[in-house]
């Protein structure tokens, strides 16, 4: 049975063309589905379980998509909610919508799916060589497992659907893959499985598989051959180009997709312009595999103070480099002496900014900046002597000189104090997949009536 | 001598997910793609990028004028010394390449 799925943006709080989503609504979606996160901006999210995003713009674009999916009256799905899609962004997510609802007098079946994993589970999985490795992988074991603050599994399409088989009204999803929650409902209903997943990559980004990628709004109809690509913004369209490049968009294979169950190939798929708006695509294969689920862990890995000098005097701008790399002895020499601490146990990385502050060791060209930044990161084990080291350094970073024979430089601190505490240092831990006999089995699923 | 950006229509960088990097080199035209890919070679954006070249994936993908290359991190994204937490500026190098 063909099936419309109507893709507001590429992740909430991104923000979306109220005009084109109107126009959505009309043309009669099946369902509304909608992105809540990705590992995009690095292992905070999942280190803290927390939203990235503010509360005031996920409630007030929330509210327009619970306006939209009342209109429409079809399920609204949010997948890796919060960011991360641990379990305490689904119930953040979840007290939003309940504000929501009492507000705007909705009367809302909500299904929360879960995505946390308890460390003891994966550390079971891990004895029983259900565990894999991707390339490349952390070294995990009971104990590593153990400090992770949040492990996640990727839910696919079977745990989504299992979610909207309650008869949701809305489905708030913990980490999903971004292509699950669009393909969900075109697999459900039997149409072409290659195209099901191949249209749900091409629409998890909104529009950005578009001429005009801010425009955010994208219709997806899918069908028993192929699937029709449509952005829904004035004056934006999907062309051949534009839909087959986005293929390429954070994906280290253009042609295959992994998804819990298998993986999509795209290598024979045919792109064809139905007018100057639409785009189809037919040819895509779905290649069933064994169930499994990647997963995410995010551990703790120290505190960190940072503070920030900027050099200008000429003398001291043309060796940067050479400065701060005395400094940095001189301060490892000062922290073994005042504070009797093992260099084990704490680490100093100055960045040199107008050097090579992005690419390091990479970095093949040399300029003459008129000023250099110098932010010194400071990580240890704990916040309290991350901090006591930056007040340690915070004399030398401001009047170390190059000379034994010379006045006391003295450098520009942007602010007072000149150390900011920056709190817990998360990593991503984990880079693996988890076999699974039954799709649910590692997922919870809670139907909750809410009235207002 | 040329740089890859006085060629190609666009180059950019992104993670794909937090272990890998992926570089496109969009040519805009055939002429360009071909032009680029016969000048491109694999060990030079492998030393460019650091990486040992077996581990450097490499798509010539004619139909979309795109020269694209992937690699693992050689530092995790968020690691206390990641110096690039989404891997954009990592294009850089790339398109100021000399041929």
């Amino acid at each position: 049975m063909p099936t419309r799925v109507l893709i507001p943006s590429g992740v909430l709080c991104l923000g979306f063309d109220r005009e084109a989503l109107a126009r959505g609504v009309a043309m009669k979606p099946d369902l509304i589905a909608i992105d809540g996160g990705s590992t995009d901006s690095g292992p905070w999210s999942l280190g803290a379980g927390q939203s990235k995003y503010a509360r005031s713009v996920t409630k007030s674009e929330w509210r327009e998509l619970m306006l939209a999916r009342a209109e429409a009256g079809v399920p609204l799905v949010i997948g890796t909610t919060g960011t991360c899609g641990a379990d305490a962004c689904v119930d953040w997510m979840f007290e939003i919508t309940q504000e929501l609802a009492s507000e705007l007098g909705q009367s809302l079946r909500i299904a929360r799916l879960y995505s946390g994993q308890p460390a003891a589970r994966i550390t079971d999985a891990l004895a029983a060589g259900r565990i894999k490795p991707l390339t490349p992988a952390p070294e995990i074991s009971a104990e590593t497992l153990a400090e992770m603050t949040n492990i996640v599994a990727l839910a696919g399409a079977e745990q989504i659907q299992a979610a909207l088989n309650t008869g949701a009204d809305i489905v708030i999803a913990g980490r999903t893959t971004d292509t699950a929650i669009i393909a969900a409902l075109p697999l459900q209903r039997g149409d072409h499985a290659g195209a099901a997943w191949h249209g749900a990559k091409i629409a998890e980004c909104g529009a950005l598989c578009s001429t005009n990628p801010t425009s955010g709004v994208i219709l997806v109809d899918f069908d028993a051959e192929g699937f029709t690509v449509e952005p829904l913004a004035t004056g934006a369209s999907c062309t051949p180009h534009s839909v087959s490049a986005h293929m390429l968009y954070e994906n280290s294979d253009p042609f295959i997709l992994y998804e819990p169950g298998g993986h999509l190939d795209v290598t024979q798929t045919r792109y064809t312009a139905l007018d100057g708006v639409r785009t189809r695509a037919t040819g895509s294969k779905w290649v069933p595999g064994p169930y499994t689920v990647k997963l995410e862990g995010a551990r703790a890995a120290g505190f960190q103070t940072t503070l920030i000098a900027v050099l200008r005097d000429a003398h001291y701008v043309a060796n940067a480099q050479a400065w701060a790399d005395k400094l940095h002895g001189f301060l490892d020499s000062l922290i073994a002496r005042r504070m009797a601490l093992d260099p084990a146990s704490y680490n100093l990385d100055f960045r040199l900014i107008g050097v090579n502050a992005a690419l390091g060791e990479m970095e093949n060209r040399t300029g003459q900046p008129v000023e250099v930044g110098v932010l010194l990161i400071i990580t240890a084990k704990t916040q309290a002597l991350a901090s006591e080291i930056g007040k340690l350094a915070n004399p030398h970073l401001l009047h170390y000189p190059l000379t034994a024979n010379e006045e006391l430089p003295t450098f520009a601190f942007p602010y007072s104090p000149a150390q900011s505490d920056r709190g817990a240092l998360y990593e991503f831990a984990l880079n693996h997949v988890l076999e699974l006999d039954d799709p649910m089995s590692a997922f919870r699923l809670t139907v909750t009536e809410v009235t207002p | 001598m040329t740089q890859v950006s006085e060629i190609a229509y666009k180059v950019r960088s992104k993670n794909a997910g937090p272990f890998w990097v992926t570089v496109d080199v969009f040519c805009g035209t055939p002429e360009a793609y071909t032009r680029l890919s016969d000048a491109l070679k694999t060990e030079e954006v492998a030393a460019l990028y650091h990486q040992p070249t077996q581990l450097l994936k490499r798509f010539d993908i004619p139909d979309l004028n795109v020269i694209k290359f992937s690699f693992p991190r050689p530092v995790i994204q968020g690691h206390r010394s990641d110096r690039d937490m989404h891997g954009a500026q990592w294009a850089t190098l790339l398109a100021e390449m000399s041929l």
